[in-house]
């Protein structure tokens, strides 16, 4: 099976051995991958029934369960990462699960259709309608994307809740990386990806 | 009555009887010198014995799970739609054993058979069982039949917390535990359902304090009454609306107390039938079993710490609209299991059928509980 690049990436970030949790797992396709070359172990979270017996089909751990309910069943630092491919432009509160993700997990990795990309920007500016693209192919009266976000949005939100930065990446819909996309990633990215911590010392007082 | 046997029906069967003649001390402090169990069995046990699965039975169950006794029957075993030649619990692949619980009703040693130190039925005499009992007699049948691992344990409601006492209580001896619509323990909400149930059976006047055998009588008023209350627990609002909304039998009111509405009728029916085939020392027995299950009460409270030494994986299932074991109570199970870092898959099954649809072919629920049967090494 051919991996998504974004996922391919994913695991090189990863440290062989990791305990995972997935959010939005769908079927189960990237930690069927970890535990196959990266030996890892852990579960994926999935809403819809479809995908939860793919997963089963695939050998993976998967738990019914609804993000926009929390993981609160999950205690502190239970996961080496927690990771989210493309799903939180569809959650209620990204920053209430960002914070969550990284109470579970010891780091975080979270990826996103960049909605700063170039064509995005030029449907809006030229054509004045809402952008909808490989990446973001719903219309906008059906999408389930309620929380989009660009690459500069999303950095911003980290700086606030207090989130470091360790790595951040860029590819494009069929998940290649380019020196464009490198150059300028919330212009050319298409996809971003990130992995994130806590930073160690919290600010004594809120931004 | 079948005219002819589907192709995914196991087909005839035939129940055995197992006489176990070595002591079993039990829970409450009683032993019983000797007992026997009823079990059936369907498919093949393979060469190297991989490929057992084990069935435990919820309140009222017992060893009939699946196929036919005769072309004269009305129904199948009770779990006819998970267990068969291409269904969830194919017995292409498996060999499935399911008996009578210790203290049943349906020919395994209960308050019905003779005890032999008084030559008398046990009736009330009884020794309470629980379910850490259960599943040891259960390994007894399971060392009788050549099996020291079983590929699964599966069951729902009072079934499920049988699977679960086997991952404590035998860890080596199960690859998988399959918890349906179950719960870690009772609430007090479920015990006192129970509570009502015990008290029609107790305060029949033809209980005689459970001698009823010899006073050639049954408290089929109490049995029936904590069979329709029952009933009400495993179904839920939707289901019952859909059911029989509040029609009429007759189509108008008769301003009376006889039997109107479709509902009540229903209820009726399902006691007065419950009671043809049910014996109600054996239903008090069973509602004490379910009142006493709580693994975690021996590590103070703490299900983490019960379930910590289990080595089978889990798949919990859980229905959306079962009040009586609602998916929250599954979701204890299987927080539990996460704290633990066990294998784990959890499904919640969007169901308008309330605590009964574990018995349903709802098709999500059969696919999930097919998938992850097919993924079982043997």
């Amino acid at each position: 099976m051919e991996l998504r690049t974004d996922l391919a990436l994913i695991s090189d970030w990863i440290a062989k051995g990791s305990h995972l949790l997935d959010l939005g797992c769908g079927d189960g396709t990237l930690l069927a991958h970890l535990r196959d070359t990266c030996q890892t172990t852990g579960y994926g979270l999935e809403i819809d029934d479809d995908n939860i017996a793919r997963c089963i089909k695939a050998g993976v751990n998967v738990i019914h369960a609804d993000l926009n309910k929390g993981i609160s069943d999950f205690s502190n630092d239970s996961f080496d990462y927690v990771i989210m491919t493309q799903a939180i432009q569809n959650i209620h509160r990204p920053d209430l699960v960002l914070l969550e993700m990284l109470r579970v997990g010891r780091q975080g990795i979270v990826t996103f259709p960049n909605f700063g990309h170039w064509r995005a920007r030029f449907s809006l500016l030229f054509f004045g309608v809402m952008p909808s693209s490989h990446a973001l192919p719903s219309e906008w009266y059906n999408t389930e994307n309620i929380h989009l976000c660009t690459v500069r949005d999303f950095e911003k939100l980290c700086y606030q809740l207090d989130i470091e930065i360790l790595q951040r990446a860029a590819v494009d819909v069929e998940h290649r990386t380019r020196w464009p996309m490198r150059w300028m990633a919330n212009l050319f990215g298409e996809i971003a990806l990130y992995r994130l911590r806590s930073k160690p010392v919290k600010r004594i007082f809120p931004k | 009555m079948p005219d002819i046997l589907s192709p995914d029906c196991v087909g005839l069967v035939t129940p055995q009887t197992q006489k176990f003649t070595t002591p079993l001390k039990l829970d409450c402090g009683r032993t019983l010198p000797s007992y026997e169990l009823v079990y059936e069995t369907y498919g093949t046990l393979n060469k190297n014995q991989t490929n057992a699965v084990l069935i435990c039975h919820a309140l009222s169950g017992d060893h009939h799970a699946a196929g036919y006794y005769s072309m004269q029957d009305k129904k199948p075993g009770w779990w006819e739609t998970c267990i068969g030649p291409g269904k969830p619990i194919d017995t292409n692949r498996f060999f499935v054993v399911s008996l009578n619980n210790l203290g049943g009703c349906q020919g395994s040693t209960g308050p019905t058979a003779v005890n032999p130190e008084t030559g008398k039925p046990y009736g009330p005499d009884f020794p309470i069982i629980t379910v850490r009992d259960w599943v040891k007699t259960q390994a007894r049948l399971g060392d009788v039949l050549g099996i020291s691992q079983w590929a699964a344990v599966i069951g729902g409601s009072l079934g499920g917390m049988q699977a679960m006492q086997w991952a404590i209580d035998y860890p080596k001896h199960l690859q998988h535990s399959i918890v349906i619509a179950a719960a870690p323990k009772l609430s007090a909400q479920n015990i006192a359902f129970n509570e009502v149930a015990r008290q029609a059976i107790l305060s029949d006047p033809e209980f005689h304090e459970g001698h009823y055998y010899q006073h050639d009588t049954i408290p089929h008023r109490g049995l029936m009454l904590a069979r329709m209350l029952g009933h009400i627990t495993y179904l839920s609002e939707d289901s019952m609306r859909k059911k029989f909304g509040r029609e009429l039998r007759q189509g108008k009111l008769n301003f009376g107390f006889d039997v109107e509405f479709q509902v009540e009728s229903y209820l009726r029916h399902q006691g007065r039938s419950f009671v043809d085939r049910f014996d109600a020392n054996t239903y008090l027995l069973m509602t004490k079993a379910l009142d006493y299950f709580d693994p975690a009460s021996e590590h103070d409270g703490n299900l983490s710490a019960a379930l910590s030494k289990v080595l089978a994986k889990f798949l919990v299932i859980s229905f959306t609209s079962d009040w009586r074991f609602s998916p929250t109570r599954s979701r204890e199970i299987v927080k539990a299991l996460l704290a633990n870092k066990k294998p784990v898959s959890y499904a919640e099954i969007k169901a308008y059928e309330g605590h009964d649809a574990f018995l349903m072919p709802i098709p999500h629920y059969i696919q999930i509980f097919k998938t992850y049967m097919q993924q079982i090494k043997i």
